[in-house]
């Protein structure tokens, strides 16, 4: 039986975090996937928080988390309302849509 | 033990009553009072810096450790509350003219100068990400103003995303910092690096991960890529707001952080601010060249902009502080004044943002061209404008601390931007000029557009105020 121990948390939230990043610029198709990796990415420094919580024996991370919950449900309605606005103008959510300006 | 004082947050408290006073009244009246409303925040700042000036500027920390006040961060929100103020004027009319005139924007505005005071006076990784969150939140959403136009919503769209992988990064970062110093609080983490004799790989990992989510708030190179598209389709007022305001927070955020908590690593985040100010410069100066669109020049000369503060950064003396502080002042009150002029380019209505679109101003509008001419040529530096002694204090701090190749380099790449500066005025003034731009300039951005030449004609009369006065600003960070 293998005991998990802080590095195993560590590695997951550094795995989930990659696939994160990986999401938002690797994704071609749709930008509620964006979205979705974005909450993603905080998910994984939540994971962090808490792990590091537990092992330092200090509450500061767990409420640390409880703010970036906070702040990712306001960045997610603020995200999907922009999104709404523009497939108003464009009638279309997709990545490669996105490209009125460039230079 | 309960530490509950709170005069230090008066400025921050009462502008956060007010903006919830003045969207109650918005919803109440609807669109027809924002040009009311936009004056009453505008108000609202006023006071705001009145209450800075009454308080005690005595450096004393409160809330547990999470809010700071200080000579610096006194000094910043200053900054702060006037290019919001300055924002607000230039916005009224171009708001009617494009008929966005919402009273959201000037609420959105205040809230987001809220959030960059209290990014100046984080004293806590916490208090930190909070006012970073509430200033990048709002300046989401006014990028996205113009419901009605693709690129202004494009630009939203690209700034969030960004910004939000940026916040993430951020995030991660401390998370990091978090673990390996077992505190987030700044002082804490002061005496914890002190203590290590290695640093750890991990705190390594976190000082990078936190400097790449800041260098996007910043508009640094490598993290620079949503600048041109958001300054281009976001509404050229709002566009105003992004050039001037949120680079001072940032730029403040930025030394408090690498002074203070930060200061025993010196040597780790010394070579990364080097790299990212060295990549700005130099991108800030090639780029540009090659764009149409003022708006986008203006994006890469503020990337620009951004590497050269960041010199004064990486010098770390109190002598380089002084002088970013004093930098960011400076270029500050140039872009406001390029702004009151690029918010004016409108013919029959329609907004005008090609380089070209000025040809021959100087015979349609010679106030403007001339002042247009001042700014760009205090831009590229040159004596005795106040652009000049911007630069001449960054360099001088950097050659004094023997960092005589971003020295070198700062002063080649402005002598590359200058060519794009001078460019204008040779479009200004040797261009065959083109129809006229509308006449209606408002009161207001007359006002921004007089105060800003004046300050930097003046500035070499008597230079010792000003730079003595960001000298102790920065001086403090060292104590």
């Amino acid at each position: 039986m293998i005991e998990i121990g802080l590095s195993h948390y560590l590695t997951l939230a550094a795995l989930l975090f990659t696939i994160g990043v990986f999401g938002i610029f690797l994704n071609r198709k749709n930008v509620i996937v964006i979205l979705m990796s974005i909450e993603l990415m905080l998910l994984a420094v939540n994971i962090n928080f808490v792990a590091f919580s537990a092992y330092l024996n200090d509450l500061t991370g767990q409420v640390f988390t409880m703010f970036i919950l906070t702040v990712a449900a306001a960045e997610a309605a603020i995200g999907l309302a922009i999104l709404v606005t523009f497939f108003r103008n464009k009638g279309s959510i997709a990545v490669e849509d996105i490209s009125a300006m460039r230079g | 033990m309960i530490d509950f004082n709170l005069v230090p947050l008066l400025p921050e408290l009462f502008l956060a009553m007010a903006a919830m006073g003045l969207l109650i009244v918005g919803v109440a009246h609807g669109n027809s009072v924002t040009p009311v409303i936009c004056w009453a925040c505008a108000a609202a700042l006023v006071v705001a810096s009145f209450l800075l000036f009454g308080m005690s500027w005595e450096k004393q920390i409160v809330l547990n450790g999470m809010f700071v006040f200080d000579n610096f961060a006194g000094f910043m929100k200053l900054l702060i509350i006037l290019g919001l103020i300055t924002t607000l004027a230039l916005s009224v009319k171009y708001l009617e003219q494009e008929r966005i005139s919402r009273f959201e924007y000037p609420v959105l505005i205040v809230l987001a100068g809220i959030g960059m005071m209290m990014m100046v006076s984080a004293s806590n990784l916490l208090a930190l990400y909070m006012g970073l969150e509430l200033q990048s939140l709002s300046l989401y959403v006014l990028a996205a103003f113009n419901r009605n136009s693709l690129r202004s919503a494009e630009a939203g769209i690209k700034y969030f995303v960004l910004g939000a992988l940026s916040s993430g990064m951020l995030l991660f970062g401390i998370s990091l910092i978090y673990g390996f110093t077992g505190s987030i609080d700044f002082g804490v983490i002061r005496g914890a690096l002190e203590g290590l004799e290695a640093i750890p790989f991990g705190v390594t990992f976190g000082l990078v991960f936190i400097l790449a989510g800041l260098a996007f708030k910043i508009s640094a190179v490598p993290f620079h890529m949503w600048t041109p598209d958001v300054y281009q389709g976001a509404p050229t007022c709002v566009t105003a707001l992004f050039a001037i305001v949120p680079k001072v927070a940032a730029i403040g955020l930025l030394m408090r952080l690498l002074y203070e908590p930060f200061l025993p690593v010196h040597d780790q985040w010394m070579q990364i601010i080097y790299f990212v100010s060295l990549g700005s410069m130099v991108l800030g100066a090639f780029a540009a060249i090659a764009q149409a669109n003022i708006k986008r020049l203006l994006a890469y000369s503020s990337i620009g902009n951004m590497g050269y503060a960041l010199i004064g950064i990486v010098v770390g003396t109190p002598e380089g502080a002084g002088a970013v502080v004093l930098y960011i002042l400076i270029y500050m009150v140039m872009t406001a004044g390029v702004f009151a002029i690029v918010l004016g380019m409108r013919r029959d209505g329609i907004a005008a943002e090609d380089i070209s679109d000025l040809s021959g101003l100087s015979k349609t509008n010679p106030i403007q061209a001339y002042a247009m001419a001042i700014f760009m040529f205090s831009m590229s530096g040159i004596p005795p404008l106040a652009g000049f002694f911007g630069k001449l204090f960054i360099f001088q701090a950097a050659v004094s601390a023997e960092f005589y190749v971003l020295a070198t380099l700062g002063i080649m790449t402005s002598v590359v931007a200058a060519y794009y500066y001078l460019k204008i005025i040779k479009v200004m003034f040797f261009d065959e000029s083109i129809e006229a731009f509308d006449k209606d300039i408002p009161f207001a951005r007359r006002v921004v557009l007089f105060v800003a030449v004046a300050f930097l004609l003046v500035f070499v009369i008597r230079p010792e105020a000003i730079v003595e006065s960001a000298q102790n600003a920065a001086a403090v960070l060292f104590t």
